[in-house]
């Protein structure tokens, strides 16, 4: 099931990249793709952690919503950039995740980082070691939605 | 309809040049290497994403329009690692820090 998944995405990235829809262009497509997935399924990386087909159906959602607080946090770091004076107060915090899987908690440290304003420092088994810029960025984390919508994403 | 596209186009450039450029006034303007990141992040994010897709404006239907979208999934991807991976440095090599807030749970471990 992966190894299709991953046959598909591979083929498909190979048609979107050449742009040339061929007979022999696809052969070449085809061969390549295979030989990819062979050589990962050597690799022993074929697995739900490089296909999370179990997530699929719920990223669309969850990538609009860090989108917009993607926007959020960009234009309030960027107002902190170009007001004058003393703007910011960083500091380093420790929250918790509760995602269950690896994966999850790297969607989570990873969707920190994303967002101006926070960065991962460190994941020690549930606990996350977050820089933040400011107050702001801090209750935001702690609020928790972030980390409820990635725990949604992965159950 | 063609200058419309273009316009929307010029619009998106310009917005993502204004990010691009407030990213480098907060490297120069912040304290330390840890809020320097941030201020990189904005960059990282809002101005390569808002380039890419007036960019994508200026292309029109084609395979370059595709190009430029796995461009920006694909950098979208790969930043925040950079960044966190950076950090993870700047922390274990004990790079300086000014730090002003404290929670009751935080820890500068």
């Amino acid at each position: 099931m992966h190894a299709l998944s991953m046959s598909a995405t591979m083929l498909l990235f190979w048609l979107l990249i050449t742009g040339d829809f061929g007979i022999l262009n696809i052969t070449l497509g085809i061969a390549s793709a295979l030989l990819v997935v062979a050589i990962s399924q050597r690799m022993d990386v074929v697995d739900h952690e490089s296909q999370p087909l179990h997530l699929t159906p719920r990223l669309p959602l969850y990538w609009a919503w860090l989108s917009i607080q993607v926007i959020r946090s960009n234009l309030e770091v960027t107002r902190r950039i170009w007001t004058p004076g003393e703007t910011i107060c960083p500091g380093i915090i420790r929250i918790k995740s509760s995602q269950q899987t690896a994966i999850g908690k790297s969607i989570y440290a990873n969707s920190i980082t994303l967002t101006p304003g926070t960065i991962t420092l460190r994941v020690l088994g549930d606990d996350i070691l977050v820089h933040a810029l400011s107050q702001d960025d801090v209750t935001f984390l702690e609020e928790g939605e972030m980390d409820r919508r990635v725990t949604r994403l992965e159950s | 309809m063609n200058d419309w596209l273009d316009l929307l186009s010029w619009g998106f450039l310009l917005a993502g040049s204004f990010f691009g450029i407030s990213g480098g006034v907060g490297i120069l303007r912040f304290p330390d290497f840890f809020t320097r990141l941030h201020a990189a992040g904005v960059t990282d994010t809002m101005c390569t994403a808002l380039i890419l897709i007036g960019l994508m404006f200026q292309t029109g239907l084609n395979v370059i329009l595709v190009k430029l979208f796995l461009t920006l999934a694909f950098l979208l991807l790969t930043s925040p690692t950079a960044t966190h991976s950076l950090a993870k440095a700047a922390l274990h090599g004990k790079i300086e820090q000014q730090i002003k807030t404290r929670e009751k749970e935080s820890s500068t471990s």
